[in-house]
């Protein structure tokens, strides 16, 4: 068995692939750099991402998958399953392994694993598009903190851009510490730490708020109240569809002391 | 805060909210876009999803249809919104993602023309000062003129004629001032324009969208006697004469006492609507006939058993089906393979022969479908029951899971 450590990232992990196969390996445990490194007293190998060796991988997986199959793969490393690197390594070996396409070889396990991890994901982030609340600073700025569990911001950054095209707004995953950044013009990236815990209190969110945008809270919850048909209540099936793990976020589930 | 409250109440019983079906991309950095699915942005303690911004203009009613709380003769607070307040309420929410759209009906309030013309004016407002770009339906109140129906198809995505009741008879019993034909005319209408535009499209992308996302209707079920299959059988109707892209069913919930309703408390027939929602998606997506799952000798679709196992347990003599070499037409019908599934299958078994291990690990309802499956080996299990005593046998199996069967939604996606 050999450790390979990688960046973290989705090139670097497709550098790693191309370096195990140059190797020669088979029997290879992929590693995050930030991860613990206990596991040194075997065999580690080192890999810098190469932008050239992940597009040659990546290359080589475009002729073998459609674009949805490259997708599933891509969607996997954004999701939150134990060891993704392990499903796909496996993925990989099966799809570099034959000659025809296998990605709707679902009895094969990895393959199924794969697509499994992709839809939980696009599960998620179509959730995320769902339950993304903006609110209004005094600046204009429409902002929304999630804690999704996987990392979904790459995938629902186009529908927001394309949605909101007439709005400033920022998006930050309070989990991953990162967030997107649309400023009329472009998205991009931003990393800096928006909330740190506590110093959010309610004095400072109405400071910075817009002076209409608790109105429209209010209103927005007024709303959602009034909707419910208590002759139907079924709050099992709200909770399917609307985890509780979400509520801290949702301006409808936040109660007013 | 308070009008808010009183015309989002009384328009939630209008079960015809989804926001599918449209595509309106962003121009110019307008705000906001459909993208041709749904988003459900919130769900409520009921179960139901909002995705729409679903008021009434106005609960002011000149009508007095029994089974409706905005009725006339009902004493309730009344309350109107101006057109600007519409406008002012969409685009705040919908700038904070709290919705997809409006769902925009009303009571009527003076005269059809009068009611439907502020209607079409937000609509108007929405598109044009506003360059808004999300969902918007639109009721289109019976008896308004064509012109203005014609209007509000080019500023809405979605039209909805309501018929409330599946049948003349009962529609002149609850709602006098109402008729069938005042409902048809207008579907009819709008079905020759909606295709005249479609037509039209696709010679000239650039004609002006009509009611992209078609139109749908409402039936209120259990107030009245009607079958399943008068429901089912109007539904047909919609479907194949009208083009109409959903029909919906909404479960009557008691709201006033009259002696032609059922009591106020009589439970919410909840269970049965969502037969009719399964039943629904069969002739929708699965390609059966509506006298196939209802027929005059058994009109009514069965409470304890989803319309497709009825259906199964009726022709076991076209099961077990080979998921190696059946159609996929024919492994649809199978019980406990979704659609999806049944393709995922049919793609799969290019790769193998497919076992039960396999469609178990594909998440297949495999307890209730392994007695109508064959896997090209012998497999003879089936032959041994008869169709009470198989039911029987899935329903001790899956009790668990029916008990959970309450919603519209729930078991259809
Ligand atoms: S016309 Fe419409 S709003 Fe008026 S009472 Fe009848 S159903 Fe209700």
């Amino acid at each position: 068995m050999t450790t390979i450590l990688y960046d973290g990232t989705y090139e670097g992990w497709l550098t790693a692939v191309f370096e195990a196969y140059t190797n020669k390996l088979t029997d290879v445990l992929f590693t995050r750099q930030e991860a613990s490194t206990a596991k040194l007293f075997e065999a580690t190998l080192t890999v810098v991402m190469d932008e050239t060796k992940a597009e040659r991988v990546l290359a080589g997986l475009q002729k073998r998958l459609s674009a949805q199959g490259i997708m599933s793969l891509y969607k996997t490393y954004l999701s939150d399953i134990e060891e993704p690197e392990r499903v796909m390594w496996q993925f990989i070996r099966h799809v570099f392994g034959n000659g025809h396409n296998v990605e709707e070889d679902y009895g094969h396990p990895a393959v199924w694993a794969v697509r499994q991890a992709a839809r939980r994901v696009k599960r998620e982030a179509h959730r995320m598009q769902a339950f993304v609340r903006f609110k209004l600073t005094q600046d204009q700025l429409y902002y929304a903190i999630i804690e999704p569990e996987c990392d979904v911001l790459p995938l629902i950054s186009a529908h927001f851009e394309s949605r909101y095209a007439d709005q400033r707004w920022l998006i930050y995953d309070a989990r991953r510490k990162y967030g997107i950044y649309y400023d009329l013009e472009t998205v991009s990236t931003v990393g800096v730490d928006f909330q740190p815990r506590g110093r959010f209190t309610s004095g400072l969110m109405a400071e910075i708020s817009d002076e209409r945008e608790e109105f429209y809270q209010e209103l927005w919850r007024c709303y959602f109240k009034s909707v419910t048909i208590d002759a139907r209540k079924n709050l099992r099936l709200q909770l399917q569809h609307m985890p509780k793990r979400y509520w801290k976020h949702l301006t409808e589930q936040i109660r007013k002391e | 805060m308070a009008k808010l409250q009183i015309l989002a109440d009384a328009a939630k019983y209008d079960v015809s909210c989804s926001s599918g079906q449209s595509k309106r991309a962003n121009k110019d950095k307008g705000l906001g876009d459909s993208k041709g699915y749904g988003i459900c942005h919130a769900f409520t303690e009921d179960g139901r999803c909002v995705s729409l911004l679903k008021i009434l203009l106005t609960n002011h009613c000149v009508f007095d249809c029994a089974y409706c709380v905005s009725r006339k003769s009902n004493d309730v607070k009344r309350a109107a919104f101006t057109v600007e307040e519409v406008v002012d309420l969409t685009i705040n929410f919908y700038r904070r993602n709290y919705i997809e759209g409006l769902f925009l009906s009303s009571g009527i309030f003076d005269s059809p023309d009068y009611t439907m013309e502020r209607l079409v004016r937000i609509a108007k407002k929405l598109r044009l000062e506003q360059r808004f770009n999300g969902y918007i339906h639109l009721k289109a109140i019976p008896g308004a003129s064509e012109e203005l129906i014609k209007e509000a198809g080019l500023y809405a995505d979605r039209l909805s004629v309501n018929v409330e009741m599946p049948t003349e008879q009962s529609l002149k019993l609850l709602a006098p001032d109402k008729n069938h034909q005042d409902v048809i005319r207008p579907m009819t209408y709008l079905k020759t324009e909606i295709a005249g535009h479609h037509q039209e499209r696709k010679q000239n992308p650039k004609a002006p969208l009509f009611a992209p996302a078609g139109q749908s209707t409402q039936m209120v079920i259990g107030a009245t006697k009607e079958t399943d299959l008068d429901i089912l059988g109007m539904t047909h109707q919609f479907y194949s004469q009208l083009n109409l892209k959903r029909v919906y069913y909404s479960g009557y919930v008691p709201i006033s006492q009259d002696n032609r309703l059922p009591a106020v408390g009589t439970p919410v027939p909840i269970i049965r609507e969502n037969r009719l929602y399964q039943a629904d998606w069969l002739l929708r997506y699965y390609g059966f006939a509506f006298n196939e799952l209802v027929g005059s000798e058994q009109p009514n679709l069965a409470l304890d058993i989803d319309p497709k196992l009825g259906w199964a347990l009726q022709h076991l003599d076209l099961f077990p089906v080979d998921i190696n070499t059946a159609d996929l037409e024919l492994i649809k019908r199978i019980p406990g393979v979704g659609f999806q599934s049944a393709q995922k299958i049919v793609e799969a078994r290019r790769f193998r022969k497919l076992q039960p291990e396999h469609l178990k690990q594909m998440g297949i309802a495999y307890n209730r479908a392994q007695y109508f499956m064959a896997f090209t080996t012998a497999f003879s299990l089936r032959k041994e029951y008869t169709p009470f005593a198989l039911k029987q046998l899935i329903l001790a199996r899956q009790k668990s899971k029916y008990a959970r069967t309450f919603s519209t939604q729930l078991s259809l996606f």
